[in-house]
């Protein structure tokens, strides 16, 4: 067992340096000087942009560069921002937002996704199912955008129950709309991995013996069959948080959130390589955790995984 | 459902002789306009204490004539089922949810192939063994938990108390099917079904668990139904072969009286092609061709394109079941045979 | 991207199993309805994109680019079907011609990825080791990266924003899917019978891949692919919404629907039309990957 764990955390350590390593190079390759930008239609004089290169380091190699980030990292130090701020105080003050966002959403796609896809299982060929089944997919054909101006249009501005955009309205009333438009995918994501792990399970060999042993058809469905078939979606379920807590860039920019996701896109318009760098690497570390979580999530669910199959 | 009641079934004062009866059973599956008929018109019975032998290959329809019996088809009208299967005087067939689960398990119960699948990955043999105890007998956890593992101990899993905490991926495949046992057996049904028990073991511990298997009936006064396709388990524990094939009874006798001398080709032929050391060594014998598919049953003899002694009364008209001549005895026609020379083969030695 | 491939995606795909003939697998597809109702669509869609002037052409105003300011924001009128947009533009002559970006995007980037994922796949499922780790480790590697980050540093590196160098960052971000995908289902089927006995009868490694592991192993990764085609179409519409995707003068759905948005209000018809021609466009394609997949299925009936 330790040597399976001491694989994977060497394969995590892999991994995170080398997508930090990639989008440091990214980011160091972005053309433009980040400085210069900073001073906008006045020219800065060049004994400051001198100046300010040699404050940031700008001038070394970037080994060198990618190396003090890696160093300033281990002491929990993200960088500071070419205006003086620290990206872990900006990330804190977006953290908030997309946490809320990200929970609404996610608890969303799992009522309804399970839900919807324990439906369509249990009806399967009916109308209920057909309908859930081009619904999903209708869904995901429409840009995410697309659906967000939409719902605004109809939910915010024609019936008024939400608003438009904007965090004053706080929790949940503010969160609602934007996180139905984000869940969506996830609803339709779960609903159909739902739905085909119950229709197989339905057809398993155990559920025979079950029934031959006199259970009933309703205790077979919730006791034996349910416990097999929502394993796929749990852990799809688990990843999606995961994913979901790094912001949604296209709805916190079109519901005007300032969370986390927005603050990345528009860091890296304005070339601001190092907030860019620090937000990715926060939200890798992230992906890893989630990654292993979901690896123990699986063994706890499924006992074949857990005795090393 | 469950709780301190016991759960038993209705038992109607005994109709027939038999503890087990099955009459006319016939079993078509319909998928869009298509009918095929799996099983076709087929009577056999079981008294306690008696191992039935249901043989036949792939296809004969001898698991689908039990899992309807059971009632683990599905319904109507993707599967039309007809006939009658009576337990102790009452009928299974047509019995709806509530009224089956009562029987199955607790009176009639059934052992199936292959472990791994009929077993539910996700949670322990205890809980699934407990699961029969507690829903039948409204046995309490603990009593459910101790009778279980004495189970265990009486299907001779090692180290009982500890692995019924186990899960089914953790047992090997001879003690798989063991504990398969233990929960058909839990709940002292009156008859038990083997469907094919032993196929995807080994040879040794084929014997081992055919031997189990005998002395739980023995034990219990079981009526035992054993479907098989070896011709060697038979011969260990049959009281009574019925031999199918293409969804009928071809021959039904008292073992030995088959492996003296066979009345009906078919069953010569299963006999004769397996290989036998105290012959000399030459080619297999194997039946020639291949048994028919459900829908495409040949007219007349369903086994009469195969068959070295088939006539033009083979061909064209299809035998009944009947009793084989010079077999009567004052209880009853011993051995019965669908062949319309039945003496003649059962008289050839 | 990630989201709607994840969609379809997450419903395991059986392989290795009974392999069904070419034969067998378009009798089924032949059967659904859905699937000739979405090839058709398909069909109309490529001969759009490849005589945009025969289409456009049917109401009687079928250039693009001719503009008269003083229509502008004009809705659905006779000649005019889907109206005019903010420049004064005929939409439904935008509409047509927009259709090539779109399908040349998703069918070109697709096909990148799809050819790196069979390659990195194949090498790394066959070839356990060392190899294998290190590509496993590269497409985990991908997987982890915010797609967004990479799409938008990558595509603020180059001066030009064209239909080539779009495919290119999305099939970057689509084929790891896929490969793993093709990895995990080598992997199931080189142990298996037939490749073991190829290999004593002394086939080398590329004929056992050409002959018995890739027909075996490719369909469900085609059926992915077609979902693919789906997904990079509408990351293109997103991408260029967000203003890093195409750039005028380029004729993309993805470039009229940003426009279209912040006048959603007051001027639905801007977005309504080329938000049903991509929707109906990214349904069909999907659908029709639904079908192949069900189809290969071993399972299904």
């Amino acid at each position: 067992m330790t040597r399976y764990a001491t694989r994977r955390i060497l394969e995590l350590v892999i991994v995170f340096l080398g997508v930090t390593l990639i989008i440091y190079a990214l980011v160091f390759a972005l053309p433009g000087d980040p400085i210069r930008a900073l001073g906008g239609q006045r020219p800065l004089p060049q004994s400051v942009i001198d100046a300010l290169h040699e404050r940031y380091h700008l001038d070394d190699p970037f080994w060198q560069q990618y190396l003090r980030y890696l160093g300033g990292l281990f002491h929990g130090d993200l960088g500071v921002d070419f205006n003086g701020r620290a990206v872990s105080d900006k990330l804190a003050s977006r953290w908030p937002v997309t946490i809320k966002l990200a929970l609404t959403a996610w608890v969303i796609e799992v009522v309804l996704g399970l839900g919807l896809g324990v439906l369509a299982a249990l009806k399967k060929g009916k109308w209920a199912d057909r309908t859930i089944l081009l619904v999903t997919i209708a869904v995901t054909s429409i840009p995410v955008f697309v659906l967000g101006a939409m719902a605004q249009l109809v939910f915010g501005v024609k019936w008024g129950i939400f608003p438009v955009a904007g965090t004053t309205k706080g929790w949940p009333m503010a969160y609602v709309l934007p996180a139905i438009v984000i869940a969506i995918f996830g609803i339709a994501a779960v609903s159909r991995l739902t739905r085909a792990s119950v229709i197989e399970n339905l057809g398993a060999d155990y559920v025979r013996t079950a029934r031959a042993k006199g259970m009933r058809s309703r205790r077979v469905l919730w006791v034996h069959v349910m416990r097999n078939s929502l394993i796929p979606a749990v852990t799809f379920l688990a990843i999606d948080l995961g994913y979901l807590l790094g912001g949604a860039v296209i709805v916190e920019g079109l519901f005007n959130l300032p969370g986390v996701g927005n603050l990345l896109f528009t860091s890296i318009r304005a070339h601001e390589g190092v907030t860019v760098v620090g937000i990715s690497t926060v939200l890798i570390v992230i992906f890893l955790v989630v990654n292993v979580l979901v690896d123990l999530l699986q063994g706890f669910l499924d006992p074949r995984v857990r005795h090393g199959d | 459902m469950t709780g301190a009641t016991v759960r038993t079934a209705e038992r109607r004062p005994a109709e027939s002789e038999h503890l087990f009866e099955v009459t006319d059973l016939r079993v078509a599956f319909r998928r869009g306009q298509t009918e095929a008929v799996a099983v076709d018109g087929v009577s056999y019975h079981l008294d306690p204490g008696e191992t039935l032998v249901l043989l036949g290959e792939s296809g004969s329809g001898k698991s689908v004539s039990s899992l309807a019996s059971m009632g683990l088809l599905d319904p109507p009208p993707a599967v039309a089922v007809s006939g009658s299967v009576r337990l102790a005087g009452r009928e299974l067939l047509g019995l709806d949810d509530a009224a089956g689960s009562l029987v199955r398990g607790r009176q009639i119960a059934m052992v199936f192939q292959d472990s791994l699948s009929a077993l539910n990955p996700c949670y322990t043999i205890g809980f699934q063994i407990i699961e029969v105890l507690r829903t039948h007998l409204g046995m309490s956890k603990r009593a459910a938990r101790a009778h279980a593992i004495d189970l265990l101990n009486r299907v001779r899993i090692p180290d009982a108390a500890r692995r019924v905490d186990d899960y089914p991926h953790q047992f090997s495949g001879g003690q798989r099917q063991r504990v398969m046992i233990a929960i058909a057996i839990a709940a002292e049904p009156e008859v038990l079904i083997a469907d094919e028990p032993t196929t995807a073991l080994d040879v040794t511990v084929q014997a081992e668990i055919m031997d189990l298997l005998a002395d739980l009936q023995v034990e219990r006064r079981m009526g035992m139904l054993l479907i098989t396709h070896d011709l060697g388990v038979a011969a260990d524990v049959a009281d009574r072969i019925a031999v199918m094939y293409a969804g009928r009874i071809v021959e039904q006798s008292p073992a030995e009286a088959i492996y003296a001398g066979a009345a009906h080709p078919y069953t010569r032929g299963l006999l004769a092609s397996v290989p036998r050391f105290d012959l000399p060594r030459g080619a297999l014998a194997p039946i020639p061709g291949a048994p028919p598919s459900a829908g495409a049953f040949p007219a007349g003899c369903r086994f009469h394109p195969r068959c070295p002694l088939a006539t033009e009364l083979c061909r064209q008209q299809e035998p009944a079941l009947l009793p084989v001549p010079g077999f009567e005895r004052a209880s009853g026609p011993v051995r019965r045979s669908a062949c319309h020379y039945a003496d003649e083969v059962a008289g050839v030695r | 991207m990630t989201e709607s491939l994840v969609v379809l995606e997450s419903e395991p795909i059986e392989v290795g199993g009974r392999r069904r003939t070419r034969g067998e697998v378009w009798r089924r597809l032949v059967r659904r309805p859905r699937f000739i109702l979405s090839l058709a669509v398909i069909v109309v869609l490529i001969a759009i994109s490849a005589f945009p002037g025969l289409f456009a052409g049917l109401f009687g105003n079928g250039d693009p680019t001719v503009c008269d300011l003083s229509d502008s924001v004009i809705g659905p009128t006779s000649g005019h079907p889907f109206g005019f947009d903010v420049q004064g533009c005929d939409v439904y002559a935008n509409v047509i011609y927009g259709a090539r970006a779109s399908l040349t995007v998703g069918l070109l980037s697709t096909a990148m990825a799809l050819v790196a994922a069979i390659v990195v796949g194949c090498v790394s499922g066959m070839y356990a080791g060392w190899p294998d780790s290190m590509l496993a480790r590269l497409i985990d590697i991908f997987l982890g990266f915010p797609f967004l980050l990479g799409a938008v540093v990558v595509l603020t590196s180059f001066s030009t924003r064209n239909v080539l160098t779009v495919s290119v960052v999305l099939a970057l971000f689509g084929w790891p899917t896929m490969a793993r995908l093709m990895r995990a289902a080598v992997r199931q089927v080189r142990n298996a019978d037939y490749v073991v006995a190829a290999r004593g009868l002394g086939a080398g490694t590329v004929h056992i891949l050409w002959r018995h592991v890739l027909p075996n192993t490719i369909a469900p990764v085609l059926a992915v692919a077609t979902l693919t085609v789906g997904g990079v179409m509408v990351a293109e519409a997103t991408l260029t919404f967000l203003g890093i995707g195409l750039q005028s003068p380029a004729i993309s759905w993805g470039l009229q629907l940003a426009t279209a948005q912040s006048k959603f209000g007051t001027s639905p018809h801007l977005l309504i039309f080329p938000a049903l021609f991509l929707s109906i466009t990214v349904l069909a394609v999907v659908t029709a990957g639904d079908a192949l997949r069900d189809a290969f299925d071993p399972r299904s009936t």
